[in-house]
């Protein structure tokens, strides 16, 4: 079944196109535009101030000024850059953050592509951004920014496995890779032999979840783990040299890709677009299945960027520290407990 | 000398001479990183030359003098009512603060003394710019750590005190409000009692910050144990103010100073801390912002009634003479030397501010730390570009 009942029958790879190409319209846009403005706001009431309030009702309008505001700016280059590289980069971070959203589902016949191998589609996508970004830091022929992309390089690589470890807790509970039947195993499961709200991962695997977080913290280079762009020592880092069109790619691609990790987190942690109550087959949640997943999300993103603005940054070797002395321990635990348990029960 | 000996000497000095040979082929290729003249962090042009091996600080060395106004010089061509208004732009977010040290010299060499209540005032004012300067380092050392949002609380605070500091003076940043043998005005009406709100705004500013920076396990393990300066290292490089309190110096010039300000009437206490690192001096500031809250309130309660000028000629003629007065600035020690002649103006004027010397001490603290640490020490020791170059 699709979301359409198309006259004509299309092959695989049209019907995918069509689908990547609605994904990234019909989805990214309106969804970049909710969280970016709802990011703000918080952030802004966070920080004893109002926030945008002069483009549209409420500063409801701020990213198309700001889109407005880039696309007038010169297209500069360092005279050293490395031409190529130094265009194709924001390119490539922003190519990861679309085919992130590719997988996540948003109802039970709502989905862009369902692939049994869901999971590792999202992680080995996710790590695409590591090269746009190393891209960027050697493109620019800038000190800072060469800094700044080893650095993103190293965390990155670094806070890659705890993502991963983190989330094969939830595949061992949910015995499957397809993000599609990992929701409907959170629907249909039971804690421990108690059905009534189904099994949200959260609650079972809560430390996963919490170095699930941690990790996405890492993978955005958001504060406390923000030293690739620290804009107080390194200038930005790898988007020093970066001006109109290109750093705008870059900056919203940091929006967009939060609110799609927090998407990740609540398709994998807190039931994806199924509600406790009702019949996860209801044709009811094609409809109300986006809301709900974007409910959910933004309620992660809360998360994510209340620790954005509350911290400090670490410096880098600590944050290695963190990486491989605490979060990869912790996930084999977590991945060994569940196994276990898994077994027993 | 016998063979034996020189056998072994010959043998230290091959070892020695292989092992250097190895240190040269692993040597990495060094990098060459400016910080500023235009960086966020310096928040001014301050220039350091810092030589990189992989993230670690070979040598720094700090270029200054891209704000040089030549403050010195110009004094010489303005009459002494005229200085006050260059000088109070020297540390602009603690303007008042530095008219206080020329103003007393001046008087020192007049041989004029301002009245008790001039003296009183002064001083709460002196001691509001203090939370002024000192309350915007509190939230700025955190934004230079990656946090966000103290800053935002310290601007939005601040600007309380600022307003009550417009209040008496008219002006926010530039008061340009003290004068040789007392003040230009008397308080305004309810000024008093507006400022005890104020004060406690401040003080719940100065608990919030305990608890979201001061508390923060990340802000400490980025400042404790980072840039530590002994205190025999900081005093021969000339440190003063907090930088050098917080290396275990109990030196205070409101306490040990004794000149025209009305600090020893007062019951408050100096704050020390004896580790000398980062954590110390954002801690020991913390401190003062308090103890000066407390300084305020009790001048406020204190306030002796009676003029606020001294009787001093229309036209200020300064006798010929010398006088180096200084006092204890937000920043650090400032001072004044004033050469007179007995004209109008100053023959010549030296200006001793404390952040050139704060600043001077970073090629020595700054070596082997990392380039995260340049900024977080260079933040600690908190300087301010217009007190720099002057």
């Amino acid at each position: 079944m699709t979301i359409f009942n198309l006259a004509i029958e299309l092959a695989y790879w049209q019907q995918t196109i069509i689908r990547s190409v609605l994904g990234l319209v019909a989805v990214l846009l309106p969804a970049g535009t909710l969280v970016y403005l709802y990011l703000f706001k918080m952030m802004s009431f966070m920080q004893s101030r109002l926030g945008p309030m002069e483009a549209g009702p409420y500063g409801s309008l701020q990213l198309l000024a700001e889109v407005g505001k880039f696309l007038q700016k010169e297209d500069l280059f360092p005279r050293t850059a490395d031409r190529v590289v130094f265009k194709a980069a924001p390119f490539v971070v922003l190519a990861s953050t679309f085919l992130l959203v590719l997988v996540l589902p948003a109802g039970p016949d709502a989905w862009f592509i369902n692939i049994d191998t869901g999971v590792f589609f999202a992680l080995a996508v996710s790590s695409i951004s590591v090269i746009g970004i190393l891209m960027a830091g050697w493109g620019s022929s800038s000190k800072y920014s060469l800094i700044g992309g080893l650095r993103a390089a190293g965390q990155l690589v670094a806070y890659e496995l705890p993502l991963v470890l983190a989330l094969m807790g939830v595949v061992i509970q949910a015995g499957t890779l397809n993000v599609q039947e990992i929701v409907l195993a959170q629907a249909n499961g039971e804690i421990f032999g108690w059905g009534g709200i189904g099994n949200p991962f959260l609650i079972t695997q809560f430390l996963g979840f919490m170095i699930f977080l941690v990790a996405v913290q890492a993978e955005l280079t958001q504060p406390p783990f923000d030293m690739p762009v620290a804009e107080s020592e390194i200038v930005t880092g790898y988007l020093t040299e970066y001006t109109g069109m290109r750093f705008l790619l870059f900056f919203i691609g940091e929006f967009a890709t939060a609110g799609i990790f927090s998407a990740l987190a609540a398709t994998f942690f807190l039931g994806g677009w199924y509600i406790p109550g009702l019949d996860p087959t209801d044709n009811l949640f094609n409809l109300i299945g986006p809301l709900v997943l974007v409910g959910k999300m933004l309620l992660v993103s809360f998360l994510i960027f209340w620790f954005r603005f509350t911290y400090p940054r670490f410096r880098e070797d600590q944050l290695q520290q963190l990486a491989w002395k605490v979060l990869v321990p912790l996930s084999l635990v977590n991945i060994v407990a569940t196994g276990v348990l898994k077994v027993v029960f | 000398m016998n063979l034996e000996a020189s056998t072994q000497q010959l043998s230290y000095i091959a070892n020695q001479a292989s092992d250097a040979r190895v240190n040269i082929e692993l040597e990495t290729e060094g990098m060459t990183l400016n910080l500023g003249p235009q960086h966020p962090a310096t928040h001014g042009t301050l220039r350091i030359i810092v030589r990189l091996d992989g993230e670690q600080v070979v040598s720094a060395d700090p270029v200054m003098g891209y704000m040089h106004r030549g403050y010195e010089k110009l004094t010489e061509v303005r009459t002494y009512p005229q200085v006050t208004t260059l000088v109070n732009r020297i540390d602009w977010l603690g303007s008042f603060a530095n008219e206080v040290p020329f103003i007393l010299a001046a008087e020192r060499l007049m041989e004029v003394e301002a009245p008790p209540r001039a003296q009183w005032i002064r001083t709460a004012l002196f001691e509001l710019s203090r939370i002024a300067n000192v309350v915007l380092f509190l939230g700025d050392m955190a934004v230079q750590l990656g946090a966000t949002t103290p800053v935002f609380y310290a601007f939005r605070d601040r600007e309380f005190v600022l307003n009550q500091i417009e209040s008496v003076t008219g002006g926010r940043f530039h008061p340009n409000f003290d004068r040789i043998g007392g003040i230009k005005d008397d308080l305004p009406k309810g000024w008093i009692q507006e400022t005890k709100d104020v004060l406690v705004r401040i003080r719940s500013f100065c608990d919030e910050m305990q608890d979201l920076v001061v508390g923060n396990e990340i802000f400490q393990t980025r400042t404790r144990g980072i840039g530590i300066i002994p205190a025999d290292i900081g005093l021969s490089y000339g440190l003063s103010g907090a930088n050098i309190r917080s290396s275990g110096v109990d030196w205070d010039l409101r306490r040990d100073g004794g000149v025209g300000l009305i600090h020893d009437q007062l019951d408050w206490k100096v704050w020390t801390h004896p580790d000398g690192d980062s954590f110390a001096r954002y801690w020991v500031r913390l401190q003062e912002v308090r103890e000066s809250c407390k300084m305020v309130d009790q001048i406020l309660d204190g306030i002796p009634s009676g003029p606020i000028m001294a009787k001093v000629p229309r036209i200020i003629k300064v006798p010929p003479g010398e006088a180096y007065v200084e006092t204890e600035n937000p920043l650090g020690i400032m001072g004044y030397y004033i050469v007179s002649k007995g004209d109008l103006v100053p023959y010549r004027v030296k200006i001793r501010s404390a952040s050139f010397n704060n600043v001077s001490i970073t090629p020595w603290v700054l070596k082997g730390v990392y380039v995260p640490d340049v900024i977080s020490i260079l933040a600690s020791l908190y300087f301010i570009l217009g007190d720099i170059d002057r």
